[in-house]
């Protein structure tokens, strides 16, 4: 089911330790109950892309929520942003995790959430998603796009993202969707295979697909690694993957 | 790929930007996804003020950048051999002694 009539909005929501985060907040018109979703954006920033994507996410009737992991950088184009929070490190995981638990829990009190919240996330953001599905108690359902660094070289961890996601996976408590681009590097189709090989092992609830043709980013119009025939399906995929798991 | 992979160099400059010229103090150089250069990856140069934190930002292709690194250490050579001996002292050493 699709929804003409969304609502967008900035929204104030409380994020890690209490402070006060900033999200974009795209939700079908009327009552609900709708189910929700948290799209965390990628190491670029809080911009169009994402912010699209949780529009259409609204579109396709769910309550979606994108907050922004730099609202402590102050303000400024998202792109500029984005290039301080990089020379600064990233955002530590810890801090990624209080902003989605608080990002949950804002979707979960509105009048029109049906209580069952998905996560998902493009690249970094793929990364974080299933950090999130691992270590926070209550999501629903999770889709990482291919995610870079699940599986992370020793020497890439620091203290900012100091365990590799694929250490978490024993604790990953909700279904799992994967989508992922064949002529990828990072991840690539032997790190997509090793993950699924854990999940498999671990007994996970979890969906992979691997798409010939496409890299890394394939979703994203504003690139050359723009894929527009693997991403109709990849969004086909998830929107179909979280009507099935956020019901 | 996204990563957080960056090189930082401190540096003694001006950089114009969008309030005009400004003193720039890091260059943050990364390669990965550009913003604007239609490429996948791109060799990214943030000229940056630490204290304005406003940066002026380059985003060239792999060949350019190595181009460009090429360029620079031609007119450093051509530049220094004609202007060496003037008695500038680079701020930058000076401030790397303090």
């Amino acid at each position: 089911m699709t929804y003409r009539n969304i609502i967008c909005d900035v929204v104030p929501f409380t994020a890690h330790n209490g402070e006060m985060g900033e999200a974009y907040y795209a939700r079908p018109a009327g009552p609900g109950p709708f189910p929700c979703v948290v799209l965390i954006h990628h190491i670029p920033g809080w911009n169009e892309f994402c912010i699209e994507a949780a529009r259409k996410l609204a579109h396709h009737g769910f309550a979606t929520i994108c907050n922004n992991l730099y609202f402590r950088m102050g303000d400024g184009d998202p792109d500029d942003i984005g290039a301080r929070a990089r020379a600064d490190g990233g955002v530590s995981d810890e801090q990624m995790l209080g902003d989605v638990a608080g990002a949950i829990a804002f979707l979960r009190a509105q009048s029109n959430s049906n209580g069952k919240v998905g996560v998902i996330g493009f690249c970094s953001g793929g990364r974080q998603t299933y950090l999130s599905a691992c270590r926070l108690p209550n999501v629903n359902a999770a889709v990482d796009c291919w995610g870079g660094r699940v599986m992370a070289d020793p020497a890439a961890l620091n203290a900012k993202q100091p365990v590799a996601p694929i250490d978490y996976s024993k604790d990953l408590n909700c279904p799992m969707l994967g989508l992922f681009g064949n002529d990828d590097k990072e991840p690539s189709p032997e790190q997509v295979n090793k993950t699924e090989a854990i999940l498999k092992d671990l007994g996970k609830t979890y969906e992979f697909h691997r798409y010939d043709g496409a890299g890394h980013a394939f979703f994203d119009w504003s690139r050359p690694s723009y894929r527009p025939e693997q991403a109709v399906d990849g969004w086909k995929k998830v929107i179909e993957f979280f009507n099935k798991n956020l019901a | 790929m996204c990563s957080y992979i960056t090189e930082k160099a401190p540096i003694f400059g001006s950089a114009k930007g969008r309030s005009g010229w400004m003193r720039v103090d890091t260059a943050v150089v990364y390669y990965d996804h550009p913003v604007h250069v239609p490429l996948d990856h791109a060799l990214n140069i943030d000229f940056v003020d630490s204290r304005s934190k406003e940066r002026v930002a380059v985003e060239l292709s792999a060949a350019s950048a190595r181009e460009l690194v090429r360029r620079i250490q031609a007119a450093l050579d051509s530049g220094e051999a004609i202007h060496l001996g003037s008695g500038e002292e680079d701020p930058l050493h000076l401030m790397r002694a303090m």
